[in-house]
């Protein structure tokens, strides 16, 4: 496996040159001839009814292009899953921060004034704004019953478990918040339209097939008249999966209206205010475990709170639901799942996609239960985790040879957690810095989510330009994870040429096939592996002419494509997504093979919690993973650095704070994301077990490092203080309330 | 009120800029002088991705006022270095793995130039506190302070960049 | 970018006299402008009511001098200043300690002491170690000169002492601390670029194991920065040596404590937490003192 010449070397990232140099082009960086700019006027309500929008005078309001859903030429909705929506408030408001109306303006200055000027005049409904409100039902927003979307995976009987003698039974409830992406950059968007050639959108986006979609239903245009080009993108992580459709749409709305190029670009109050989070969750476990530590049955209530619209909701359940067993053998297992309706902006698609959220309640809840049993987390978990043969929660076999024991105990020895465990708990009681050491092991599923891979249907190509360089022509796109960087690899790899000769062709939907989004960390996995084989169908075409002999230099290569292009005009190759054999799945039941495959981590966390000032500190970071093939080490380890960082702010710091639906810390001062003082050394590691029908034998890898940091930190925070801590953020405000009730003041009071 | 001249020498060249005064120095590289390798994150210098160097002191030109800025000396990404010679920071990103979506890249890249300009051998710590007004969302930090370090003993061993 | 850069102006005079004869002949109408880093932020918001700035970074401003028992800090000196500058890291380490707190490195290179004081924020980096230094302010205007302590000088909740056509002109720190014991801590909400949830700086002279002076200055507990007056003449006179009787003491500043504070709760945190802090770090103040003490 380590044969080859390109795939697992450290090669430069394609694009990396055009950013050190600050010459890598993001939306707010380019202009249009004659382009104008667009502002929207937002909700201020949670829910109601609008009675009518008055132009306030003072502005020149003959000189702005005025928007409303009634200028809509095709469907007011976004599309997604059941184009519930709107690209506009047609009448009715479902959450603070709803686009009711959009202006644009060749002033970008005078656009604040006039969105402030614009006044909405409402009829205020009831809200809804947690789990809780929305699940009592008192207030109908949605349906019948609130309820987005649910789900019951069964396996076994649980409730036959359950009345077993002799077990023992521990139940837990967990909860998570909102997220917010905090990329760096914020959304933005640039349209044109031309009554010869449709319309053409710019943007800082993950999925240009999707953006492609919506903008066909908004402007009723056919599918050639509606082209989307993705620009440099600086940072996503789900966050610019749907929400650039919806910006890209009201650009396009006013591009046409006003015949001229318009370009929105949220700052970022109102791109944290308005666009989507991390769904916020609540998780009850209630586990059946034998007194020898075995796991027999779990029953688990996982419930996610969606926000106004269904939007992704589904798919982001589906996957808490599929992950909420862990990377344990449960012989009987049921998980029963709800998103529920709130008034809130839709949450959305955020890197591990409700695997986060499931797997801070299972690993919170194993510790939990090692405890009950008299078992160490470490000796609970060797005794219960899945092996090689064994079946998953969904019913899959393991076919994979995983070894989940061996890569705990490599992950424990790396982080000397025995020695450490044993000498913080010895030296804890004395000082008022308590140490705790903690971990987490957990999976992610690779690609879309049961028969996903199969609807999407993924088309991939790889040509030569006249000049002889290779292209590789996919949807999929860059934003910091590698994309451009893994494919070229894996392109150069399979033609046996030079990594510099092959380039990506534009993200343009006018150039590019549908590889489908980039998300789910299907792109190296399942993208790149059609990337290899439509750069081995055109390998063998040049072969196959005679123009290439068997063994041959980058150059003849090269030297061949241009014969070929010459002769032929082209020169491309094409593959389109073939499910791996023996993959079942049935949606109804939520039997089979959920996933292609699983990545597998354990990752260990040491923390110190002050108990002067209740604050935690992460001072070390082990990270072990088993992710397949690794394509790219300085880009994998940066992947899973990165997302470690992003794990520690969701459970210490990441709060967002709620008033009715509307984010009031919508700044970057009081968002509390991690600094460059506020990380520990995170160390890294990888086992490679190449997965067959992956490229070159890699899995899926962006997703996995959001998963584990947050249950092992909290593992960790429960030995530091011998107190449970079931809920993240968790901040020293929560740490301080719990410890408090102890606390010196109090005692000494009593003595005094 | 009314537009005013500037001048100010940017990347070594002496600019007259017509703005008014209160126009952030941010905005006036990006839509005057289409330097846009500056870029916009937080609008508050909380972010660090509108670092620029005045006088060779690091700033966020989100927060001065162009007025502030008339004579002063002016050093954005377009001028640490060129696609034919890199400057020692960017060469380590590049290779280190420094720069992942790239947003931050350029304001931490001048974090780093003007950390090592005033401490050219730093710790970890050193290093970590230096870029502490630099908002990274993708890498961690891990791989920039590898690039930080890894170009300290660039610049030490004299190496061109 | 939510204000219109062309609705404001913002006047240079390049000199502290053109500076001062600006605000003394239009007295109210023009707001200073030093580091921008307040007032640049709340411009970017589209949150300032004020159309009319004047820059007082001026040279004059800028300076650091030594003499006789003093070091003076000119109101106009950045907070990388500080922290670099050697007679501050010597006689005041805490201030220095505090100028490395605030912001990221970029906000320390253009935010100036001045800045901080006259912006008045409750939660401001620097006041709790001038509270400590017993610092004296040299407020300057057309009309002339005139010195207070610093401990007059917040009146209210962002309400000063300074008169519309006043700028802080200097920071005066008297070189008496050398000796005293001392005691600092923020508590923000990460370990840098945090706005305080707590911060807190003390200088104490203990003689025979009982205190025979302290002054304690704290942010984020009242409507200004706040020096603990009554927390002080709790612990003025008391003994720190004895363990049994320390921890009378400790309750007793506690009280003294929890009787001139009202913290709030706000986006950074709560008054309950803000309640219970303050006094874990007057109590961990206490017991370093008492363990230097002995």
């Amino acid at each position: 496996m380590q044969s080859e010449r390109v795939v697992g070397q450290p090669v430069f990232r394609k694009e990396g040159l055009a950013k050190v140099l600050g010459a890598a082009r993001y939306i707010d960086d380019l202009s249009m001839p004659g382009m104008i700019y667009g502002a929207t006027v937002r909700s201020a309500i949670p829910r109601g009814r609008v009675l009518g929008i008055e132009f306030s005078p003072g502005i020149p309001w003959d000189e702005f292009t005025i928007v409303t859903a009634k200028d809509i030429p095709g469907k007011n909705y976004i599309a997604m899953i059941n184009n519930d929506w709107p690209c506009l408030v047609d009448g009715v408001v479902n959450h603070p921060q709803e686009p009711i109306l959009l202006l644009a303006h060749p002033d970008r200055h005078l656009l604040p004034q006039a969105v402030a000027a614009v006044h909405v005049r409402y009829e205020e409904m009831s809200s809804v704004h947690s789990i809780e409100e929305s699940e009592r039902g008192r207030t109908i927003i949605w349906g019948e019953d609130n309820v987005l979307k649910s789900y019951l995976l069964e396996k076994g009987d649980v409730d036959a478990a359950f009345a077993q003698p002799d077990i023992i039974i521990v139940v837990g409830e967990y909860t998570t918040g909102a997220q917010e992406h905090l990329y760096i950059e914020n959304n933005g968007a640039i349209a044109m339209y031309d009554e010869h050639a449709g319309v053409t959108l710019w943007g800082s986006l993950q999925c240009p097939f999707y953006a492609h979609k919506s903008l066909m239903a908004v402007t009723g245009l056919p599918e050639d008249k509606v082209r989307v080009i993705q620009v440099e993108t600086g940072g996503a992580f789900g966050g610019k999966e749907d929400y650039p459709s919806m910006i890209g749409a009201h650009a396009a709305l006013l591009a046409m209206k006003s015949g001229r190029p318009v370009k929105i670009v949220y700052d970022r109050a109102e791109d944290m205010a308005a666009t989507t989070k991390r769904h916020p969750s609540r998780t009850r476990h209630r586990t059946a475990v034998t007194k020898d530590g075995k796991l027999l049955a779990a029953d688990i209530e996982l419930c996610l709170d969606g926000g106004a619209y269904s939007t992704l909701s589904s798919t982001v359940l589906s996957r808490a639901t599929i992950h909420s067993g862990g990377a344990y053998f449960w012989p009987n297992i049921r998980v029963r799942s709800k998103a529920y309706a709130t008034n809130t902006p839709p949450h959305g698609a955020f890197r591990g996609f409700g695997a986060p959220q499931a797997l801070f309640a299972t690993e919170r809840h194993m510790d939990r239960v090692a405890k009950a049993v008299g078992l160490t987390p470490e000796e609970f978990r060797r005794r219960n985790l899945l092996l090689t043969g064994e079946t998953t929660s969904t019913g899959q076999v393991i076919r994979q040879q995983i070894d989940l024991q061996g890569w705990m105990e490599r992950a424990l020895d790396c982080a000397n957690y025995r020695e450490k465990k044993a000498r913080f708990d010895r030296e804890n009681p004395d000082g008022v810095r308590k140490k705790g050491i903690g971990f987490a092991v957990f999976l992610h599923g690779s690609g879309f989510t049961g028969s996903g891979e199969r609807y999407l249907n993924s088309l991939v190509g790889v040509d030569a330009t006249a000049e002889g360089r290779i292209r590789v022509l996919v949807s999929s796109t860059e934003f910091g994870q590698g994309t451009n960087t893994i494919l070229c690899q894996i392109a150069a790899e399979t033609l046996g040429v030079d990594y510099d000769v092959v380039e990506m062709a534009p993200p343009d939907t006018g150039i590019v096939p549908n590889s489908g989004p980039t998300v789910a960390s299907r792109t190296a996995m399942v993208v790149g592996r059609l990337v290899q084989s439509a750069a081995l169908g055109l390998k063998q075409t040049l072969i196959a002419s005679g123009l290439l002999g068997e063994r041959y230099l980058t150059e003849e290569f090269q030297a061949a494509a241009k014969a070929h292009i010459g002769k032929h005009g082209g020169l491309c190759s094409m593959s389109r997504y073939q499910a791996p054999p023996d993959v079942y799945w049935d949606d109804q039941t939520y039997r089979g093979e959920a996933y292609a495959a699983y990545a597998w981590a354990v990752y260990v966390a040491e923390v110190t919690v002050e108990v002067t000032t209740y604050s935690v500190a992460v001072d070390d970071f082990v990270a072990l993973q088993e992710v397949g093939r690794v394509l790219n080490p300085v880009l994998a380890t940066g992947q899973v650095e990165g997302g470690v960082a992003q794990g520690i702010g969701y459970a210490l710091y990441e709060k967002v704070s709620w008033d009715r639906g509307l984010m009031k810390n919508n700044q970057m001062t009081n968002y509390i994301i991690p600094t460059s003082q506020d990380l520990p050394k995170i160390r890294v590691y990888f086992e490679e077990v190449p997965f067959e029908h992956g490229a070159y034998g890699a899995k899926g890898i962006g997703e996995l490092p959001m998963d584990g940091p947050a249950p092992a930190i909290l593992n960790a925070i429960a030995h530091a203080t011998g107190e449970d801590f079931n809920a993240i953020p968790l901040l020293p405000e929560d740490i301080a309330e719990r410890l408090a009730a102890g606390a010196p003041a109090a005692q000494e009071m009593a003595t005094v | 009120m009314s537009m005013r001249e500037f001048s100010l020498r940017v990347n070594g060249v002496e600019r007259i800029v017509s703005a008014p005064p209160m126009a952030r120095l941010l905005d006036v590289l990006r839509q005057e002088l289409g330097l846009t390798g500056t870029k916009e994150g937080c609008g508050e210098g909380e972010c660090g991705s509108c670092s620029v160097l005045i006088n060779g002191e690091l700033v966020n030109s989100c927060l001065v006022p162009i007025a502030q800025a008339a004579g002063t000396s002016i050093t954005t990404i377009e001028g640490v270095g060129a696609h034919t010679k890199l400057h020692p920071v960017q060469q380590a990103f590049l290779q280190c793995g420094g720069a992942q979506c790239g947003i931050c890249t350029p304001g931490m890249i001048l974090a780093a130039v003007h950390l090592l300009e005033k401490c050219p051998n730093p710790t970890r710590e050193q290093i970590e506190e230096g870029l502490n007004g630099n908002l990274c969302r993708c890498t961690g930090y891990m791989r920039i302070f590898a690039a930080v370090e890894k170009a300290a003993t660039t610049i030490e061993a004299g190496v061109p960049g | 970018m939510r204000s219109c850069s062309a609705e404001c102006e913002l006047l240079t005079p390049g000199s502290l006299e053109a500076v001062l004869c600006l605000l003394h002949d239009e007295p109210g109408l023009w707001t200073p402008i030093a580091g921008g880093t307040e007032i640049m932020v709340l411009y970017g918001a589209g949150k300032l009511t004020e159309r009319k700035f004047v820059s007082i970074a001026v040279p004059e401003l800028r300076e650091i001098t030594e003499d006789g028992g003093w070091i003076s800090v000119g109101g106009g000196c950045s907070f990388t200043q500080i922290r670099r500058h050697v007679g501050i890291q010597k006689h005041f380490p805490m201030l220095a300690q505090c100028a490395s707190w605030l912001g990221g490195i970029a906000n320390q290179n253009r935010g100036t002491i001045g800045g901080n004081l006259a912006n008045a924020s409750p939660a401001a980096d620097s006041p709790p170690a001038l509270f400590a230094y017993g610092a004296e302010l040299e407020l300057i205007s057309a009309r002339g000169k005139r010195r207070i302590p610093y401990e007059e000088f917040h009146l209210g909740y962002k309400k000063t002492a300074l008169a519309l056509d006043e700028l802080i002109g200097t920071v005066l720190l008297p070189k008496r601390f050398d000796d005293s014991l001392r005691y600092v801590r923020k508590v923000g909400t990460r370990n840098a670029q945090a706005i305080s949830k707590i911060c807190m700086a003390a200088t104490a002279t203990v003689k025979h194991g009982h205190v025979e002076e302290i002054r304690i200055g704290m942010g984020s507990v009242a409507p200004t920065p706040l020096r603990l007056a009554a927390t002080e003449r709790a612990l003025m006179g008391t003994e720190l040596t004895d363990a049994a009787i320390l921890n009378v003491v400790i309750w007793e500043a506690r009280r003294a404590l929890a009787s001139e504070t009202a913290p709030i709760d706000d986006i950074r945190s709560t008054a309950a937490y803000r309640t219970l802090v303050a006094g874990n770090l007057l109590e961990e103040m206490l017991r370093t003192f008492a363990g230097a003490a002995r």
